[in-house]
């Protein structure tokens, strides 16, 4: 009995070393283990065994048993691990074969610029707000000291519905419309478009953005007004980046300023960008006029405010160097891809 | 507005800086320089020079060959072509190594001309002789200059000196943007004063003695105003036995300088006072004033008049005109007339300073279709009180020039004096507005830089008429402002309560829209809100349509821009044909934009503006693709319920059988189709092409941000299938209504996995099959759970006359 198992095990290992795939090694499995396999014809002959022999019997079986499982099972591992390294083999690929893309559209450019303002001024606390496009004289000019007949109406080649409505020739009135709702303080940027009689060229359009700035609160100063504008223009230009307050007139601002950055194209030491000058215009702002406090409600002698309105395109060029601002109007598709 | 620096200096004798120092520091205090230019910038090494001989070239006809002292010593040798040269004669000469602006033709060369010394034809020259257009100007600001040939130096120049500086050349001109406000800096000597409080140093206006004889003004002229609104002031005085002759050298550089060509000195005293005091003057010839008598009145409807430009113009009644006593003389303000101008035989002159309302000038001059020097500056509203200063100025100008007997004596029409302004003051409130701690004194002293009086028993600055600019303490803060220096403020940021940052919820669903148009491929373009009212036939949009109803503009800048769209389909049309002609393929844009739409025709108040957003394609996908942007859409700004689709939406620029209104929570929320073929041939694009527009106010009012977890079902669900052979004309919209509304509370979703038309199938139908998911939240389902819902579900196919197949 004994030779015979010792047999049985010899031929085992024998197929098992022979089986050059895991369909033979499986063949080799069910020969001898399975349910008509060797080993099993050998534990139904047990009938036959003396019964003092049988456990004695018995464990040998077992032995024989586990340990051709074993070498089955470790044969089966090495040649499941050749054939996944034929397979992986097999499954060499070009990676510099061209990428299967899904086309993603791309923002304006427009867009692009106002959302890196916005969240410029959404991170100091602004609220981003709205206003009509098509206005009333009163809140685009009147109500911002601009009074009828004020030589401001012409320079602004105001587009004229009727006499008491125009389209908007800044987002100024939003301004007003922000400080009448009473509700203060008010820290606000209001973005849109507005619109002035320009004949089209490479700098000029008869619609365009502009972005407003408010902040109406107690105790608000120039030196607010110049910090605030100061940190806007790092975030968006970078952090080397100095501002330049100039004098300037505006009837709803006073004091009011000019603002220029330095050239972020030469670092401010002048090239062809900025004109040789090192500086590059880039927003009006000032403290918000008594008068125009007044007009909407607010007590100028409690409240003060600054007020700043950027040119949307102006930065949109500048930023991504765009030499032709009919570009923008275009919609063309290759231009809106680089964006 | 531009002004010499050597102008600026006669009243600031100290100011000693360079143009770009000038240029820096005057811009940030408020008097912002646009450029400069220096006369001079090509100009080197050219010194007076005296020919003293000339003699024939011999190899050359048209040369001479001249010996020039140029105060070295010894004579140099130039040849030169030019016809004029005499002995004598002293001319500019550029010595070798120097540089000239351009050629004699006129054209400037970048950088200037480099003169050598060479041989012209063997015989050596060693400088050149210039022309006034070698040195950069015109005979027009150099009248005499000869037509043709050297410039020739009057007598008293001495040889060896600096041509450039002989000419007046060595000058730099500003350019000022100088704001509507600042009325007093559009004149040489508000500047001056801006630029001796800029450098400290001491303004030194013009002192203007008494002029005039014995006689008086009022034997000559009378004047009267009969509309003191629009005439403040007029002031009128008379100058005889005048003499025209050229206005000097020094008085005709300044002018050129500014870019005003000299003409003759009363016409130059005029111009130059202008230029100096911002305050235009008019001159009359008075032997042609009927009457001897001047009338300022509005002019009368339709009225004609021939302006000294040879023009005949139309007037209204709200035109102020100066009359005699017969006839219009000039249009108040803004030009002369013909009939009385100063010609060359004048005898006996008027002039006149006046101050005209700015608005009526300003509309004026647009009525007129006129707009000259002189009403550009009324236009600003100027003071009353320069004008006497003005004319008084003039008046000196004429007898130092010997140009005539000023009688004495003036005219002096003013209603209501226009006073200063007296501004409380107070320090605290203006470094309470600045940010800054700027001492009282300091504030003041920068006051009286710009002659503004401080009374102290009152606190209060006294602002002179000049300023009408200055009205409140806000005004005193941006002067103390700019004399302390924007520069020097501190840097602060607004203190006080905190506020949330944040988009509108508005912006925030626009935000969703743009995200989920560029996830799905398309990009942004934007376009213009104002179109031609030729886009509703450019659309097949009919003639009573309420699209047609437009808000209009009634000053476009032409018939293409002149209404605001009620519709935004053209500005997409329009991107994509200018794509399609540029061969760009597969394009697919979207645009955020407002349509305007009129409450009622003529508009009386605002329009509504509803934000549409609108997607447009072609090339690569169709309805369908679409069709599922949109729900992403929607999906996306947190409308999870069912859209329906509604065939009839009667788009007369859609493919009639390819369009569809969008349904949403029972509202027309927009639209989508194919472009009907026909206005895809009117924009020229010869593809099929795909829209969508949405309503985004119905979406903003539905759209949430608000999400819940629901759960992930536990329970495995039980799958149905039903083949269905149904008529073409039955949509598979009605059959997911039945889904819908008999499905049962287990129904949880249905999924159409085929659609066939064609052979295997009458004509006339279609095979359509779907899978039925039903599954429970809490169980698993049994057969009488669905069982029923599902007979329901195939009992109303049915009776739809549909076909079900087993």
């Amino acid at each position: 009995m004994k030779e015979k198992l010792e047999q049985i095990k010899a031929e085992a290992i024998r197929e098992i070393q022979n089986s050059d795939g895991l369909a033979k090694l499986n063949d080799v499995r069910v020969a001898f283990l399975g349910k008509k396999g060797e080993l099993t014809a050998v534990l139904k002959g047990m009938k036959d065994v003396l019964p003092e022999e049988r456990p004695m019997v018995g464990q040998l079986v077992n032995e024989t048993r586990e340990s051709i499982e074993k070498l089955i099972e470790e044969t089966k591992a090495k040649l499941e691990a050749a054939e996944r390294d034929l397979k992986l083999k097999q499954e060499v690929i070009d990676v510099t074969l061209p990428a299967k893309k899904n086309k993603i559209g791309h923002s304006h450019p427009n867009t692009i610029a106002l959302e890196e303002v916005e969240n410029i001024f959404i991170g100091m606390g602004y609220e981003v707000v709205e206003g009509p496009e098509v206005e009333y004289d009163y809140y685009n000019f009147e109500a911002l000291n601009i009074p009828a007949n004020h030589p401001a109406k012409d320079e602004q080649d105001t587009f004229y519905i009727n006499e008491e409505i125009v389209l908007r020739t800044q987002t100024s009135p939003v301004q007003v419309r922000e400080m009448e709702k009473g509700k203060l303080p008010i820290r606000m940027i209001a973005p849109g478009r507005v619109f002035r009689s320009d004949e089209v060229d490479a700098t000029h359009s008869p619609s365009f953005h502009q972005i407003e700035g408010l902040v109406v609160d107690k105790g608000i100063t120039f030196a607010d007004l110049k910090g605030t504008l100061a940190e806007f223009a790092k975030e968006l230009f970078g952090e080397d980046t100095k501002v330049k307050f100039r004098p300037h007139h505006f009837p709803f601002t006073e004091p009011s300023a000019e603002v220029d950055v330095t050239c972020f194209k030469c670092g401010g030491k002048g090239c062809r960008f900025c004109k040789g000058s090192g500086w590059i215009e880039i927003l009006g702002c000032g403290m918000v006029h008594p008068r125009v406090l007044k007009m909407s409600g607010i007590d100028p002698e409690e409240y003060s405010g600054f007020a700043f309105g950027v040119g949307l395109e102006r930065i949109a060029l500048l930023k991504y160097e765009i030499d032709d601002m009919r570009l923008l109007y275009e919609n063309d598709d290759r231009f809106l891809k680089q964006f | 507005m531009n002004t010499s620096l050597s102008w600026i200096k006669a009243y600031v004798p100290e100011l000693d800086v360079t143009a770009q120092e000038y240029t820096d520091a005057m811009t940030l205090s408020g008097s912002k320089v646009e450029g400069f230019e220096k006369l001079d910038a090509d100009l080197e090494n050219i010194v007076v020079g005296q020919i003293t001989k000339i003699e024939k070239h011999p190899d050359a006809d048209k040369l001479v060959v001249c010996q020039v002292n140029v105060g070295s010593g010894e004579d140099i040798q130039i040849v030169t072509g030019a016809p004029n040269v005499k002995e004598g004669q002293k001319v500019p000469v550029v010595l070798d190594g120097g540089r000239v602006a351009g050629g004699h033709d006129g054209k400037k060369t970048p950088g200037g001309i480099k003169i050598k010394k060479g041989k012209l034809r063997g015989v050596p020259s060693n400088g050149m002789m210039c022309s006034i257009e070698e040195l950069g100007s015109t005979r027009e600001m150099y009248p005499e200059s000869p037509e043709n040939g050297i410039y020739i130096f009057e007598d008293d120049a001495e040889v060896g000196e600096s041509a450039i500086k002989a000419l007046g050349l060595d000058d730099v001109v500003f350019e000022y943007e100088i704001t509507s406000n600042r009325v007093d800096c559009f004149g040489v000597l508000g500047l001056a004063r801006e630029a001796a409080a800029t450098f400290g140093k001491e303004f030194k206006p013009p002192v203007v003695p008494d002029t005039g004889n014995a006689e008086d003004v009022n034997d000559y002229i009378k004047v009267s105003v009969q509309d003191t609104e629009l005439c403040p002031r007029y002031c009128a005085r008379v100058v005889k036995n005048i003499k025209i002759a050229p206005s000097p050298k020094w008085m005709q550089r300044r002018l050129a300088a500014q870019g005003i060509r000299p003409i003759n000195n009363i016409v130059d005293i005029t111009n130059y006072v202008m230029e100096e005091y911002g305050q235009p003057m008019h001159a009359y010839d008075l032997d042609t004033i009927a009457g001897r008598e001047i009338v300022v009145r509005r002019a009368g409807k339709g009225e004609k008049f021939v302006t000294l430009d040879g023009q005949e113009r139309t007037m209204d009644d709200s035109v102020l005109m100066i009359c005699d006593g017969e006839k219009a003389v000039g249009i108040a303000g803004i030009m002369g007339g013909e009939n009385s101008m100063i010609t060359d035989s004048v005898q006996t002159m008027l002039f006149e300073a006046a101050c005209f309302d700015g608005t009526n000038i300003r509309l004026s001059s647009k009525k007129v279709g006129l707009r000259t020097d002189a009403s550009g500056k009324f236009e600003k509203g100027l003071d009353p009180n320069n004008a006497i200063a003005a004319i008084n100025r003039a008046c000196q100008l004429i007898e130092e020039l010997g140009a005539g007997e000023v009688i004495g004596g003036v005219v002096d029409v003013y209603g209501k004096v226009k006073e200063g302004r007296r501004i409380p003051f107070d320090d605290k409130k203006v470094n309470r507005l600045l940010g800054t701690e700027i001492s009282k004194e300091d504030m003041i002293a920068y006051f009286k830089k710009i002659d503004l009086g401080y009374d102290y028993e009152k606190d209060e600055v006294i602002v002179p008429s000049w300023r009408q600019d200055l009205e409140c303490l806000a005004d005193m803060a941006e002067e103390v402002a700019r004399f302390y220096g924007y520069d020097n403020i501190p840097t602060s940021l607004p203190s006080g309560e905190a506020t949330t940052g944040k988009l509108s919820f508005k912006l925030r669903v626009e935000k969703v829209a743009r995200d989920t148009a560029e996830f799905c491929g398309f990009s942004q373009g934007m376009s213009y809100s104002f179109e031609s009212p030729k886009v509703f036939d450019k659309l097949l949009i009919p003639q009573d349509s309420v699209l047609r109803q437009a808000v209009v503009i009634s000053n476009p800048l032409g018939e293409d821009f002149s209404i605001m769209r009620t519709i935004s389909l053209n500005g997409m049309l329009t991107s994509l044909a200018t794509n399609y002609n540029r061969r760009n393929k597969n394009v697919r844009l979207y645009e955020l934009g407002n349509i305007y739409l009129p409450k009622q025709v003529p508009v009386t108040e605002l329009p509504e503006e509803r934000m549409q957003f609108t997607l447009g394609m072609y090339g690569d996908g169709d309805f369908y693709a679409m069709k599922g942007i949109v729900e992403e859409f929607f999906d996306k700004a947190g409308m999870h319920g069912k859209e329906t689709y509604d065939p009839k939406a009667g788009k007369p620029f859609l493919h009639p059988g390819r369009q569809a209104n969008i349904i949403y929570d029972g509202r027309n929320v927009g639209y989508l189709g194919e472009i009907h073929p026909q206005v895809a041939d009117n924009y020229s694009i010869k593809e099929r092409v795909y829209v969508a527009v949405i309503d985004m106010p119905e979406i903003v009012s539905r759209a949430s941000f608000a999400r819940k977890y629901q759960g992930i079902a536990r329970f495995p669900a039980v799958n149905r299938d039903i083949s269905m052979v149904m008529p073409k004309n039955i949509l598979v919209g009605e059959v997911e209504k039945v889904f819908d509304t008999k499905g049962g509370q287990y129904l949880e979703s249905y999924e159409l996995f085929d659609l066939y038309e064609g052979a295997q199938i009458k004509a006339g139908f279609k095979s359509v099959a779907y899978s039925l998911t039903f599954r429970a939240k809490d169980k698993t389902l049994e057969e009488a759970d669905y069982v029923p819902a599902m007979n329901k579900i195939l009992k109303s196919l049915e009776e739809m006359g549909i076909e079900l197949r087993k």
